[in-house]
């Protein structure tokens, strides 16, 4: 804290000595509130971490990874709702990742940023990124599940997350196809390269990383979403695995809602250990991203 | 790539040219070197006439209804270098932009007059800039390499533009003719930004010559360069002069004296308060710019009085 020479710039005459102890106080309480206000939210972190944990590690074990959910705590497990969020993430890649891509090749390459529907389309994008999840659920219940008429099925509950982050896949991947420096651009149509081509062989390879980073991050905020699929109605008790589109299905978020909405302190206790579960595939899934992103950074 | 060896053979038996021409001179960079340049390559090259490449015919190129360069006309000379000069904002890239069509990516930029290459206007209705690409290519002023590796630096163009034959001997005879093809043979897979600055700019040189271009721009290809890197560039290019026709955009007036056979200085007229106008001032056999120029404000410029 504080550099050795302390060049005192509060006009002291102190020359290069520090005279000013009125600035070395009001610097270093600076330095304390900021260090308050990171503490907070580590401290809560860690409590709620520890909290967890202290309950959740005793139920923990690979029979409760196996088991499928069940009235009676001692049996309860928690391979339906594995499945179901697995089986979610897996859809809601394939639909949001090839869609938010192309929304996003379209806005920066090819949108022409002085038509008004296209500057509509962004601000558009950019606040459906801050819509509540809940409004997402509504959304879902009325058009997909009633509208629709797809019923309370994975199908539903994976397009509506899809829904859900498309926003943030769209604006991260143009982000990183942004990242792109025009020289590459220039280089590649100068060599009698299509527009297509260009984007296809050169700007795409060169935005993967940072695409891929955006996609992960954005499925990781879709796998902890509960409000939406409660909404359109994932069912709280599956004792099965999902067996296609159309089935039922649940997911972690909501075993751990529906047991942490129970009377008994067995199912809060299984609750924790889920949701210990679901902590460690969200961080997996972090860690992927930032180890991506590092192993490509580019420096252009 | 074991059929690259037998290729090398091949090629040097096909085309002995390209390697045992003894490597030209090194240029001397100093300040004072220019009038010895000059005298050392009149006594030794032809007169300048050749049939005209490019016409540009009342060329203005605007950029949102203000003109960057006005009413430009003159003729560049198949397979001879030619050397667009002037002080900074002159229109000097706006100028070499157009002969690829590489101000269409600009969407407020718009052109009007014509550039007749081979008995075509480039700006004729029905032209595809794609074609135009392809058969005049470009380098830039910071070397471009893609981020990938060397030999898929070359291939990439060959390869978008569906070229036939073995891709590993286009690789080879372009890396060769940029002379490139001793420091990297043995490194092809190697990323491309493993290389030093001007391996990297003779890297975009051989890409550029990989489509087998018949024209070669290069805007400013040597002001990120070290001397002895820009020198190894301006003998490529005296090299390459023999199959293609060069436009080059220099800073360095003594790079367009040791290279360039035609030179044209553009020069800014002010206008309305601050806008700079660039417009043709003087267009000569290189000679003549340098030692004398007709216009004075030539003068002023090659001597160094302004700009």
């Amino acid at each position: 804290m504080g550099a050795p020479l302390g060049i005192d710039t509060g006009g002291g005459g102190g020359g290069l000595v520090d005279t000013s102890r009125n600035n070395r106080v009001k610097s270093a309480l600076f330095k304390g509130a900021l260090l308050f206000s990171l503490g907070i939210g580590f401290v809560t972190l860690i409590a709620l971490l520890v909290n967890v944990a202290s309950d959740g590690l005793s139920r923990l074990s690979w029979d409760f990874i196996t088991s499928f959910p069940s009235s009676i705590p001692s049996h309860a497990g928690i391979q339906s709702p594995i499945v179901g969020t697995i089986y979610l993430m897996g859809l809601v890649a394939l639909f949001a990742i090839p869609v938010g891509v192309g929304a996003a090749i379209y806005l920066e390459e090819y949108a022409d940023r002085d038509r008004w529907y296209n500057r509509a389309i962004e601000v558009n994008i950019q606040n459906l990124a801050a819509v509540p999840s809940i409004v997402y659920g509504i959304l879902g219940l009325a058009f997909l599940v009633r509208g629709l008429a797809l019923g309370r099925v994975l199908l539903a509950g994976a397009l509506i997350l899809t829904l859900l982050v498309l926003p943030i896949v769209i604006i991260s991947a143009r982000e990183a196809i942004r990242a792109v420096p025009a020289s590459i651009r220039e280089g590649a149509l100068a060599l009698g390269a299509t527009r297509w081509q260009m984007i296809r062989r050169q700007v795409l390879p060169a935005a993967v990383p940072g695409i891929a980073t955006g996609s992960i991050l954005a499925l990781s905020r879709a796998i902890g979403e509960t409000a939406p699929l409660i909404l359109i109605g994932a069912l709280t008790f599956v004792p099965f695995n999902p067996d296609g589109l159309s089935s039922p299905f649940t997911a972690l978020p909501i075993q751990i809602f529906n047991w942490t909405t129970r009377p008994q302190d067995e199912f809060k206790l299984l609750a924790a250990a889920a949701i210990i579960v679901l902590l460690v595939l969200l961080l997996t899934m972090n860690a992927f991203a930032i180890w991506i992103r590092n192993r490509y950074q580019r420096k252009w | 790539m074991p059929e690259t060896r037998e290729q090398t053979t091949e090629q040097e038996q096909l085309d002995p040219s390209l390697e045992s021409q003894p490597r030209k001179r090194i240029t001397s960079h100093g300040a004072l070197a220019l009038p010895r340049v000059l005298a050392e390559r009149r006594s030794n090259e032809k007169p300048m006439s050749s049939e005209p490449i490019f016409e540009v015919k009342d060329l203005t190129v605007a950029y949102g209804g203000k003109p960057a360069i006005e009413d430009i006309s003159f003729d560049i000379g198949r397979k001879r270098i030619t050397s667009l000069i002037g002080p900074s904002g002159c229109g000097k890239s706006t100028m070499i932009r157009c002969f690829n069509r590489m101000n269409d990516l600009i969407p407020a930029a718009s052109v009007s007059g014509a550039i007749v290459y081979h008995g075509q206007d480039l700006y004729g209705p029905g032209v595809d800039p794609v074609e135009v690409r392809k058969l005049i290519g470009m380098v830039f002023q910071k070397p471009n390499p893609f981020p990938k590796s060397i030999y898929d630096n070359i291939a990439f163009g060959p390869r978008v533009i569906g070229m036939k034959g073995s891709m590993d001997g286009i690789v080879e005879r372009a890396l060769r003719r940029a002379a490139l093809w001793d420091e990297v043979k043995d490194r092809l897979k190697e990323n491309a930004y493993s290389l030093s600055g001007g391996q990297q700019q003779r890297l975009c040189i051989a890409r550029c010559l990989a489509v087998e271009p018949d024209v070669i721009l290069m805007d400013e290809p040597c002001s990120a360069l070290d001397p002895i890197a820009t020198a190894r560039i301006e003998d490529l290019m005296l090299e390459l002069k023999d199959q293609y026709s060069i436009v080059i955009v220099t800073h360095n007036m003594q790079q367009a004296a040791r290279v360039s056979d035609m030179t044209a200085v553009l020069m800014p007229d002010v206008r309305d308060g601050d806008r700079a106008v660039g417009r043709i001032v003087e267009y000569a056999d290189t000679g003549s710019i340098f030692t004398n120029p007709e216009s004075k404000r030539t003068e002023d410029y090659v001597t160094g009085r302004v700009g």
